[in-house]
């Protein structure tokens, strides 16, 4: 069957609509773009580690700038994981063209917390003298790295006025610097405490212009200008972090955009076949003789460990049967949520590193394959 | 870098393999310390690694320091609390034990509060609004408590008078911030020696003495300064905050340069974890180097998750042409081995980039799971893997 061949080829896309393009060619809606109505300004995405964050983060990026818009990706973890995921020198503390796409543009901005702070005196305070003495009494590293809440201030402080940023570089109403920002957030673990440090902060500090800042962070945090997309993969522990984090977000008053389920491996056996590999009933001799007939058929010869080569693969048959069952569960557990969830491939080649063309690839899933 | 203790001696320094059973034998070792980005099995290998040990014979305790609650899961417990609780289910027939106990920071916070202050100032401390955003809500202040903790564990008596725990094994934060672990010792003495901390505190102690009056002046404008940016409610909080803490820093300072002392002496080994990928291996990379630097005692790599063939004779370029020409059953059965075989090969070769950074750093290869592990036989079977001594493959020679 055509559809059964499809899931083979085309990445997965669970709760996506199919729909017919102009033309006759398959198109996807995008549940995750869909929910990116252009109210929305900044998207946050989240994830344990491992899942592939800055990868996802970077491929939202990339889809959000294809229809023509100025895309801010920006990174507050000091990883410079953005600039190994482009292939670009590390990231200064200013917004560097880091690719175009379609007929937009990403723009990558890796926050430094002591920068930021040392901005924002000078910025709201225009204590750039005073800024510069409160960095020899140690304040500074106080500030950013003994006080580590504070830094998590700074970092969302930032992320905030990129959002406020006006394309003649000043701040309020106005057209903005930029259409959407995209944050490469912490893991899922720490996401929650990230995004209500202002809430603490707020609490902490009753009244003065700390008081009022976090609050207007808090604000648009919570509004509609916001989402969270949460990365997993198809495994216990992510998963069990999924549900986790999207419970605590959801506790917190901050909206949730959609679950990327990424490196997708479609399953490579028909579901009869993959019944009978779980249950150890592959027909071996039947299907034992047909691998030793299309080996050689390719010009591969089956040497005296034929028999174990068989074994071999069979066993293997199995395995991968097993897992796509456990994937089956997760991917249950996950719907559960009652989000919209977009499968992104796993790509041939990627445990090696990431490249601009594989980003391409993965953006063009996420922009429902135009481009 | 030196060896850690338990591989020296035992091991053959030829070999490129990590003896684990050697390093959880050797009663010398107390602390191991599993270390690597977050995402790579950290702790489950820690929980392996503890399991093990305390099966042959070791009285063992793993402390895991991450907020999500991964140890539970992978030791099939549903909760863990700031106390080592034994975790049922081990064999003890070699003598050995097993607890385990998930750093809760802020309780470990207060009872640091109130074991070093009067039960009044105690209270002040804690009813502060900055000491509980501090203490609970704010990232970072784990790296503390977990040193805290770790120091408490290591010394903890039994009824005996003897030390309770013969082996503690750690699991650290994930990503970036498990350095800061080691950094812990220095950010507080660089903030205890601050000028920024005496002139927060000054205005509190000043009294009459000359100079201090004129720091306080100082002081004074800066907090001119500072309230005008925190609003003074919140300025106040932390004032009072730190002038009820300075008593009491002095110990803690002492205790976390301790465990430094500690951590990098012979009692205790460090293992990196990685994953098989390009990030991970960098990020694995980096935590050899900055150990090095820091001349922390090193054990070895374990590279978890790596994906393992059954018919590796077999190359994956070979079975998908195969694939093409098979009909049937046949056809997937050998597009799985293609695609497996083809991560096989890709992932060898950034092991091999680990090994080729760090030659003189034995490593354990443990092989990928087709599900996940979520039970004790689950970890004892990687336990198994991290003993059978199984290195990153040696690297082709350079042409």
């Amino acid at each position: 069957m055509d559809d059964e061949r499809d899931r083979g080829v085309l990445p997965l896309l669970h709760g996506a609509q199919p729909t017919r393009a102009p033309g006759g060619g398959r198109r996807y809606r995008d549940p995750v773009l869909d929910a990116l109505d252009p109210a929305v300004r900044l998207h946050v995405v989240t994830g344990k580690g491992g899942t592939g964050k800055t990868t996802v983060a970077a491929a939202t990026a990339l889809a959000l700038a294809r229809p023509g818009r100025r895309v801010l990706l920006t990174e507050v973890e000091g990883r410079q994981g953005l600039a190994q995921v482009f292939g670009h020198d590390p990231l200064p503390y200013l917004p560097t063209l880091l690719a175009r796409s379609g007929a937009g543009q990403v723009h990558g901005l890796a926050v430094d917390a002591k920068a930021a702070l040392l901005e924002y005196l000078e910025v709201f305070y225009r204590l750039g003298r005073a800024g510069r003495a409160l960095e020899r009494l140690g304040a500074v590293d106080f500030a950013t790295t003994i006080a580590p809440g504070l830094r998590d201030v700074l970092l969302t402080g930032k992320v905030y006025d990129a959002l406020r940023q006006r394309a003649d570089g000043r701040r309020g109403e106005g057209v903005p610097a930029w259409d959407a920002v995209v944050l490469d957030g912490p893991p899922t673990g720490r996401i929650g405490r990230f995004l209500n440090v202002n809430e603490d902060l707020a609490g902490l500090a009753r009244m003065g212009p700390v008081h009022s800042q976090a609050q207007s962070i808090m604000g648009v945090l919570t509004s509609p200008a916001t989402v969270v997309h949460v990365v997993t993969l198809l495994e216990d522990m992510p998963v069990q972090e999924t549900c986790d984090a999207v419970a605590d977000l959801h506790d917190l008053g901050l909206r949730l955009g959609g679950v990327v389920v990424n490196q997708v491996r479609p399953p490579l056996l028909s579901p009869e076949d993959l019944r009978a590999a779980l249950a150890g009933t592959l027909d071996r001799e039947t299907v034992g003789a047909d691998l030793v007939t299309a080996l050689r058929t390719a010009g591969v010869g089956v040497p005296e460990g034929g028999p174990s080569l068989v074994e071999g693969l069979l066993d293997q048959a199995g395995e991968h049967a097993s897992r796509v069952q456990a994937e089956d569960g997760h991917r249950k557990r996950l719907a559960e949520l009652g989000l919209p969830m977009v499968d992104l491939p796993q790509l041939p080649g990627v445990a090696e590193g990431m490249d601009l063309a594989a980003l391409h690839e993965l953006a063009d899933v996420l922009a429902g394959g135009s481009r | 870098m030196r060896p850690a203790p338990g591989t020296g001696a035992r091991a053959d320094p030829r070999s490129a393999a990590f003896d684990v059973d050697a390093l959880l034998d050797d009663e010398r070792v107390r602390i191991v310390v599993c270390t690597g980005s977050g995402g790579v099995g950290k702790t489950t290998t820690a929980a392996a690694l503890a399991l093990r040990a305390a099966e042959r014979g070791r009285r063992t305790v793993v402390l895991t320091i991450d907020p999500a609650r991964r140890l539970a899961q992978s030791m099939g417990l549903t909760q863990l609390d700031n106390t080592p609780r034994p975790v049922p289910g081990v064999d003890t027939r070699a003598g050995g034990s097993l607890a385990a106990m998930m750093l809760d920071m802020k309780r470990t916070f207060d009872e640091v509060v109130e074991a070093h202050s009067s039960p009044d100032k105690a209270r002040q401390i804690l009813d502060n609004p900055f000491y509980q955003a501090l203490s609970s809500s704010f990232a970072g202040t784990q790296e503390y408590m977990a040193m805290e903790k770790l120091g408490q564990l290591s010394a903890e008596v039994d009824e005996t008078g003897g030390l309770r725990w013969g082996l503690i094994v750690v699991d650290t934060p994930p990503s970036r911030s498990a350095l800061d672990f080691l950094d812990a010792p220095d950010r507080l003495g660089s903030f205890l020696d601050s000028r920024f901390l005496r002139l927060l505190t000054a205005p509190a102690k000043a009294g009459g003495r000359a100079y201090l009056r004129v720091l306080s002046a100082v002081a004074g404008g800066l907090n001119g300064i500072m309230n005008r940016i925190l609003g003074q409610s919140l300025l106040s909080d932390v004032q009072s905050f730190v002038a009820a803490l300075d008593t009491m820093f002095g110990s803690f300072r002492q205790r976390a340069e301790q465990t430094y002392a500690m951590l990098a002496g012979d009692r205790t080994a460090f293992v990196v974890v990685a994953a098989p990928e390009a990030d991970a291996v960098r990020e694995a990379s980096f935590f050899v180097d900055r150990l090095r630097s820091d001349r922390m005692p090193l054990a070895g790599i374990v590279v978890n998750r790596v994906t393992s063939m059954r018919a590796e004779e077999l190359p994956a370029a070979d079975a998908g042409r195969a694939a093409s020409a098979a009909t049937g059953s046949a056809r997937g059965v050998l597009l799985v081995h293609a695609r497996r075989m083809h991560r096989r090969e890709s992932e060898v070769r950034i092991m091999q980039r680990l090994r080729r950074l760090h030659p003189p750093v034995p490593s354990v290869v443990v092989p990928a799971r087709p599900v996940d592990v979520t039970d004790l036989d689950g970890l004892r079977s990687i336990g198994e893997d991290l003993a059978a001594a199984r290195p990153i493959p040696e690297p082709p020679p350079v042409p």
